[in-house]
């Protein structure tokens, strides 16, 4: 989808500063509806500080966030995800003590951003959660955490899905079907804004990148592009690019 | 990786109504137990107890978050209730009332203790039950409060009918967490408990959550303060605000097994009635044998009595 679409989300010169530290110096994009937009840059860029202002996590320090047409910078955290905005974390946070079905019905009775109910079997089915459904969550492998805490975000029906390394301990089996369902759900109209180091799974899931480094965006593109761009080569490898 | 066997289905009608058959029968048993056994203050002192836990498991049990100063509930509960008898000259059901709002109100002066959490938050909230405490028995208060003096209720005093209303606040505190287990509400709570930021994200107002708990949890300590101030009717402030009470709430409660309607009940029943048998048969060993029963359950049995049955499947009521 084209970046020049009616964008679902507005994110203007965003700040978050950590004390004498700026993690976001002004970061600016647009995320149109279905698209995916990879967020990439070396650890400490701004990255995941970029999803955890976006989501409400931490408030910003300046600029603005826009979703569908209003401004949602310090909004709380469940406020977001009722207008359909969801999450998930670089570190799985499952209820543990919960079933893995309880996990996704706290959500969807909820979080539940409207449209159609969500069918949690189904749910559960199609990200092969399903047979784990009445153990408690903590039963489950970093992988499958992982996987839950994806259900548990799309058991809100959001209409933005913010995912922060969510490929990261997964086998390769594991990459590939998270980056098909990834792309299922954005074929469906789901945006995404996706934090990945992996660059192959970014280039198979988002339409488009922007490389972040020292909370500044320094580009912003096609991920081939991103590739043969000087900065963020510098970035990526150090040293001086040639052309 | 630790698996626990998968939980048993449970028919979830079934399930609410074998909580629903235990909670009618504890207050069923509580209430008939005066036409057989004639130590009414034993028995009172056992709804107490039995109330104050459920109580504490409202608040500890389904968020989390550990009140050291639950008695400061439990003694603006009783002052409340003396305080309109005295001065007021209020009946004591409206007493009761005038009990449950003192608590009511503290609990609202301090939720802002909630940006605390873990050991902080239990002792700062020790703390204020402490200053509250000092204010009640502050001699310069004594037209008020009476002072360190005391209070005597000796008008209001009919300890058949405090008993029956006590008994008629646990059922509704029993009814209250049968509740919590089996609604929405109460598994959102349980959300909060296993972790706020996800339970924000999955839509749960974490800070509505967290204090409806807190004044639930308030709320029923405040009206087992106004039975035991109508009960007793002579009591002094440290009698009121006896650290003795959070303990006894906190070590019953953690002893049966958080977050269940079993747990708590068990704790009381099987540790206050040791406390009641060892204390006075051989007292001279209570201490050593109370003592060797908590280490050995916080060392084998963290998560109290029926984890034994919870660990392998059984859903405990």
């Amino acid at each position: 989808m084209s970046p020049d679409a009616t964008p679902l989300l507005t994110v203007d010169r965003l700040e978050k500063r950590f004390g004498g530290f700026r993690a976001l110096d002004g970061v600016s994009f647009r995320l149109a509806q279905g698209e995916v937009l990879g967020l990439v840059g070396p650890n400490g860029s701004g990255k995941t500080t970029c999803i955890n202002v976006i989501s409400g996590l931490y408030p910003g320090d300046g600029g603005q966030v826009v979703f569908e047409g209003q401004r949602i910078d310090g909004a709380s955290m469940h406020k977001l995800a009722r207008r359909g905005i969801n999450r998930t974390f670089q570190s799985p946070k499952p209820f543990l003590s919960l079933t893995v079905r309880e996990n996704v019905e706290v959500a969807a009775r909820y979080g539940h951003a409207g449209g159609a109910p969500v069918d949690l079997d189904a749910l559960l089915a199609s990200l092969e959660l399903d047979g784990h459904a009445n153990r408690p969550a903590e039963d489950l492998n970093s992988a499958q955490q992982k996987t839950l805490d994806l259900a548990r975000a799309l058991a809100t029906s959001p209409r933005l899905l913010l995912v922060d390394e969510l490929a990261a301990g997964l086998n390769p089996a594991e990459l590939n079907r998270m980056a098909d369902r990834l792309r299922q759900l954005a074929d469906g109209g789901m945006s995404m804004l996706v934090v990945e180091h992996l660059m192959g799974f970014i280039d198979r899931v988002t339409d488009r990148v922007i490389v972040l480094n020292a909370g500044r965006e320094i580009f912003e593109g096609t991920l081939a592009d991103a590739t043969r761009d000087p900065d963020v080569i510098r970035v990526f490898l150090g040293g001086t690019a040639h052309a | 990786m630790n698996v626990t066997p998968e939980a048993r289905p449970v028919n979830a009608r079934r399930r609410i109504l074998g909580d629903l058959l235990l909670a009618a029968a504890v207050a069923c048993v509580m209430a008939v137990a005066p036409s057989v056994y004639s130590n009414q203050l034993l028995l009172f002192n056992f709804v107490m107890f039995l109330t104050l836990s459920q109580g504490l498991n409202v608040i500890y049990g389904f968020t989390g978050y550990l009140p050291f100063g639950y008695v400061g509930f439990f003694g603006a509960g009783a002052y409340g209730f003396a305080l309109a008898v005295m001065h007021l000259h209020a009946p004591p059901l409206a007493a009761m009332a005038a009990g449950a709002g003192a608590a009511l109100v503290l609990a609202l002066v301090l939720t802002p203790l909630f940006r605390l959490s873990g050991a902080y938050f239990a002792i700062a909230n020790l703390a204020a039950a402490q200053a509250v405490y000092e204010v009640i028995s502050n001699p310069a208060l004594e037209d008020i409060t009476k002072g360190p003096y005391g209070v005597s209720l000796s008008g209001v005093y009919a300890p058949d009918t405090s008993y029956a209303v006590s008994v008629a606040v646990l059922t509704a505190t029993l009814f209250l967490v049968v509740w919590l287990r089996n609604s929405r509400f109460g598994l959102s709570l349980r959300a909060i408990k296993e972790d706020p930021i996800s339970a924000a994200m999955s839509g749960v107002s974490v800070v509505r959550g967290r204090t409806i708990a807190w004044l639930c949890s308030a709320l029923i300590a405040g009206l087992v303060g106004g039975t035991f101030a109508w009960q007793i009717s002579v009591f002094y402030p440290e009698t009121a605000f006896s650290a003795q009470f959070s303990i006894f709430a906190v070590v019953f409660t953690l002893f049966g097994g958080v977050a269940t309607l079993t747990g708590p009940l068990l704790g009381v029943f099987i540790l206050y009635g040791i406390y009641n048998t060892i204390g006075i048969t051989v007292p001279q060993y209570f201490q050593l044998i109370y003592g060797t029963l908590i280490v050995a359950l916080v060392l084998f049995l963290p998560n109290g009595l029926v984890s034994l049955l919870t660990k392998r499947g059984y859903r405990v009521p």
